[in-house]
Formats: C-alpha cells, sequence, structure tokens
C-alpha cells in the first residue's frame, strides 16, 4: 500500500483536528458524512444561506473535521430543514439530517439558543403541543375555536390529562427531562460566569 | 374497526391528526378540513390524546430519540382505531411519515421504541401510513373523484401556489415518486375550481418558518417570506394557496411582521389574502362559507386571519 492511500484515503480525521464529532454520526448511523467532497451544491440550494451566514459546506466540514465552534455557533439554527441540500447532494448524503443530528450534539452539550428552551421546557414539555391553546392568557383562541363551531380545546393532550402523563413518562424514560435540566445547568452557570467577569471588570 | 361496513355513508376513514397550529390558532383550518372530507365521503375520526407530532425541524433537533417515540406514539393512537392518520399540516406530516419510514427500516430502533412504548402499554406495528390531506385528495380519492364535487367554477382568479417543503421532500420517504424539484399535484388541485395557478419566480422555496428558524430569529424567517411575497406580487397573484398551518402562518402573520421589518424596500405593504387548500376547495363545492370558517363571527381581536380575506370573498362572491 503506497503512502498516499494511508495518507489520503484511509484517513478518517483531518490532520490536526479531531474525529469526536464525525464519530458521533457514525454512531447515528449516519456514516456517509464521510463522503461529502465540499462540492458545495448544499451551500448553492440553500435558501437560509442567501440571507445568513449559514454555509451548510462549511458546517459539515467543521463537523468532519471535529472543529467544536459549529456548535456554539447560531448558524446550524438558521437551517429551515427545507431539505433541497439533502435532495442535491451529489454525493446521496442526507445533508439536513446531518444538521439536526448535529443540533442534537450541540443541546447535549447545553447549547441551546434561551428562545429553544423556553419552548422545549415551558411549553412543549409542560403541555405536549408546540403551540398550545389552554393557558391562562390564551382565551381568546378557545373563542376563536368556538367562534367556528369547535369544542374550546381539541381532542388532543388538552383534553387528555393522563396523556399528558404518559408523554412525560416517555421524555422521562428517553432522558429529554434530564437532557433539558442539563441545558439550564449549563445556561445558569455560564451566565455566573459571565457576571462575575463583568463584575471584575468593574472592580478594576 | 377498521373495516368500514357496506351500509357506511363513508368511502373512506382516516384518524384526524390535529396537530397544535391548526386546532390552536387556524381553528377555520380546521373546520374547512372536517367539513370537505365528509362532504367528500371521508369519516374523520378524532386521536384522543394525541399530542404534538412533534415537530421535525425543533423538537427533533432537540432529541432525536424523544421525537420518534412521541411520534410513533400518536401513530399508534391511529393504529388503535384500525385506521392511517392523516394530517393537515406539512410540519406533522413530515414527523409522521419520516418517524414510520425510519421505523419501517430500521427494526433495531422499532424494537427500542416498543420497550419504552410497552412501559405505557401500547404497542407500534407501523401497519397503517401515515398521510396529508392533499395525499387523501389526490391519491387516495383522486382527481376525477375531487372534480365531480365541483358545483361552481372560480372564471379569473390567480393564485400563488405555495406547496411548502416537507409535503415533498425528503423525496424518499414521500408518496410522489421521488419528485421534488416541480411537483404539479398541488396546482391540478386548484385548478379543477377553476382557478389559475399563476408561475412565479422560486415557487418551490420554503417559507422560511419551519426547522426552528422562526423562533430562533424572526427578522431571519420573515425575510425569506419576503422574498416569496415579492415573487407572487410581481407575478400577480390574487391570492395563496398553501397547505400548511405554518406556512399558512408565516404568510400570514408573517405578512405584518414583513410590512413592519422590511418596509423600507418593500414599497407597498403587503396584503394577499392567505387561504388554505379545502377552505378553496369547498367554496367550489358550492359549501356554505361559515362551514369553510371564511366567515368571522366573533368580535375578538389580535387572532387570525391576520391578513384581511375579505378581497378573496369578493371574488367569491362576483364569480361563485
Amino acid at each position: 500500500m503506497s503512502d498516499n492511500v494511508e495518507k489520503y484515503i484511509k484517513r478518517k480525521t483531518y490532520k490536526g483536528t479531531s474525529d469526536e464529532i464525525s464519530d458521533k454520526f457514525v454512531d447515528a448511523g449516519l456514516e456517509k458524512i464521510r463522503a461529502c467532497i465540499n462540492c458545495g451544491t448544499c451551500t448553492g440550494s440553500c435558501p437560509s444561506g442567501r440571507r445568513t451566514a449559514l454555509r451548510t459546506r462549511s458546517v459539515i466540514r467543521k463537523a468532519l473535521a471535529g472543529d467544536e465552534t459549529v456548535l456554539e455557533d447560531i448558524d446550524i439554527w438558521l437551517c429551515s430543514t427545507c431539505y433541497y441540500c439533502y435532495e442535491r447532494c451529489p454525493r446521496d448524503i442526507p445533508v439536513t439530517d446531518m444538521i439536526i443530528k448535529l443540533r442534537n450534539i450541540a443541546v447535549e452539550e447545553g447549547q441551546i439558543l434561551d428562545n429553544h428552551l423556553v419552548l422545549a421546557d415551558d411549553i412543549f414539555y409542560k403541555t405536549c403541543h408546540g403551540v398550545p391553546a389552554n393557558q391562562p392568557d390564551q382565551q381568546k383562541w378557545r373563542d376563536l375555536r368556538e367562534s367556528y363551531g369547535l369544542p374550546a380545546l381539541p381532542p388532543t393532550v388538552h383534553s387528555y390529562p393522563e396523556a399528558v402523563e404518559q408523554c412525560h413518562e416517555l421524555m422521562e424514560m428517553t432522558g429529554f427531562r434530564k437532557l433539558l435540566d442539563h441545558a439550564r445547568e449549563v445556561k445558569k452557570r455560564e451566565k455566573e460566569e459571565q457576571e462575575k467577569q463583568e463584575e471584575d471588570k468593574k472592580d478594576e | 374497526m377498521s373495516e368500514l361496513s357496506k351500509d357506511s355513508q363513508y368511502k373512506w376513514r382516516y384518524g384526524f391528526f390535529l396537530g397544535c397550529v391548526i386546532p390552536n390558532r387556524y381553528p377555520m383550518i380546521e373546520r374547512s378540513i372536517r367539513d370537505v372530507f365528509d362532504e367528500l365521503g371521508a369519516e374523520l375520526l378524532d386521536l384522543p390524546g394525541a399530542s404534538c407530532c412533534p415537530a421535525p425541524g425543533v423538537f427533533r433537533a432537540f432529541h432525536i430519540p424523544t421525537w420518534l417515540v412521541l411520534a410513533a406514539r400518536n401513530i399508534v393512537i391511529g393504529e388503535e382505531l384500525g385506521v392511517s392518520t392523516i394530517t393537515g399540516c406539512n410540519g406533522c406530516y413530515g414527523t409522521l411519515r419520516d418517524a414510520w419510514y425510519d421505523l419501517e427500516h430500521n427494526p433495531e430502533e422499532k424494537k427500542k421504541v416498543n420497550e419504552y412504548l410497552a412501559k405505557v402499554g401500547r404497542k407500534y406495528t407501523g401497519k397503517y401510513e401515515p398521510k396529508h390531506i392533499v395525499q387523501g385528495l389526490y391519491l387516495d380519492m383522486g382527481l376525477d373523484y375531487v372534480k365531480d364535487f365541483i358545483k361552481y367554477k372560480f372564471t379569473d382568479l390567480k393564485v400563488g401556489v405555495h406547496y411548502g417543503c416537507h409535503i415533498v421532500k425528503p423525496s424518499d420517504k414521500r408518496p410522489w415518486h421521488g419528485q421534488y424539484e416541480n411537483p404539479q399535484f398541488l396546482d391540478e388541485l386548484v385548478e379543477i375550481t377553476g382557478a389559475k395557478s399563476i408561475p412565479y419566480k422560486d415557487k418551490f422555496m420554503c417559507c422560511g418558518a419551519g426547522g426552528a428558524v422562526r423562533t430562533a430569529v424572526k427578522e431571519v424567517a420573515a425575510d425569506f417570506t419576503r422574498e416569496k411575497l415579492m415573487n407572487m406580487r410581481d407575478a400577480g397573484v390574487d391570492i395563496i394557496i398553501n397547505c400548511c398551518p405554518f406556512c399558512h402562518l408565516q404568510l400570514d402573520l408573517g405578512q405584518v411582521e414583513v410590512n413592519n421589518f422590511y418596509k423600507d424596500i418593500i414599497g407597498e405593504p403587503f396584503k394577499i389574502p392567505v387561504i388554505y387548500i379545502t377552505q378553496l376547495l369547498g367554496v367550489a363545492m358550492g359549501m356554505d362559507p361559515n362551514r369553510l370558517g371564511l366567515v368571522k363571527n366573533h368580535e375578538l381581536s389580535g387572532v387570525s386571519p391576520f391578513i384581511p380575506i375579505e378581497p378573496f370573498l369578493d371574488i367569491v362572491k362576483e364569480q361563485i
């Protein structure tokens, strides 16, 4: 075997980087990421990239290279999951699914936007609806339903408290509750550190 | 339960998966789906205790295993009634359909999901394919069947058709034979009413709301919408027709946001009525606009629709 095969073809990680993130893709059955040749078809097809700094090609490249800054950047949260990159990738990489998986890894590390944590915990976990209508300040939406001849609350979890409990049991089993608590803790710690830094600055 | 008896007045039976945005923000869409499907001979059963699908771009992005098991639970509620779930929302369709597809192709995942579900007394089989109401209309009933119910035709109605993303993509998990670049099925459904689907630039572009973007940065979502609205206006559309309540929200409430955020670059503020596909079909079927959620029977403020639909009702009055 020539040195080149060893050096360029069999290599799993880019020189000077780790394979930590790309290995997580492999664990998740998304090993196709290694087939990425950085052609940029994803970036060229991306409606978000036309107006934001999201460059899907760079995101995938960074993930492949184990560059963890990709998890902290807001870019991965600006993908609207339109699936054009997934459809058009000439190497058949499920690109959009990669971005979703990257977000999972970010959340695991406690990297989640404040708005998303509120949505995940205070709305979705609490009510089991992403957009509820049963909160005290949501009378107008219940009235609106009734104005169209529908019951004030739909026959969903909103009408079946035991169904909410069942969803909570499932979310406990999958570790979702723990994940949210961890994210809250990371956020709290970060905030405290930031406050401390500001205090220190003032003292100087 | 699953088999319709011979003397049933219905030809089809589905479990109506409501999701969140339809029942809780755009109940007029729920009204119109229920009544149009009933008129067409399709029975919609309630799915008691169904939860958020959960949303494919946001909750799946937080934790895939949680997304998968809750999606499976929702599909199971239909299975227990012996029916396919059917939804009017592209997001719910994305979740239910992707979860079903993924579980059908991954026995290990299926086993794991069933271990979780067993602990709450439920079992997932995957026997029934999750569907979208457009799939029900176009593939189960068929254009010719639906066409027979059309009593009145529009003579001059220019429609900007917006598909949304997840009804066609990912195409390997959808029933449209891999077609995703230039689908026609929704245009065909629109055109049986006599309305004309007007081509416009980047017609298949995303509305901007999905994938957690609207929650992350509303201005970015609205910028997608701005581009779509400008392209539709340039093409001269009278109304927008869509088949997803989240796109519907983004094109309706988002229109107000675009008029606000981008007032310096859009010229005239936008005021294009946003109508859901079953509302359009229903009026052409001669149904009472009240049954289609097209008539406001309340004095509530700060509720949908946010862009007045009266211009559409005027066209209906004139032409139908």
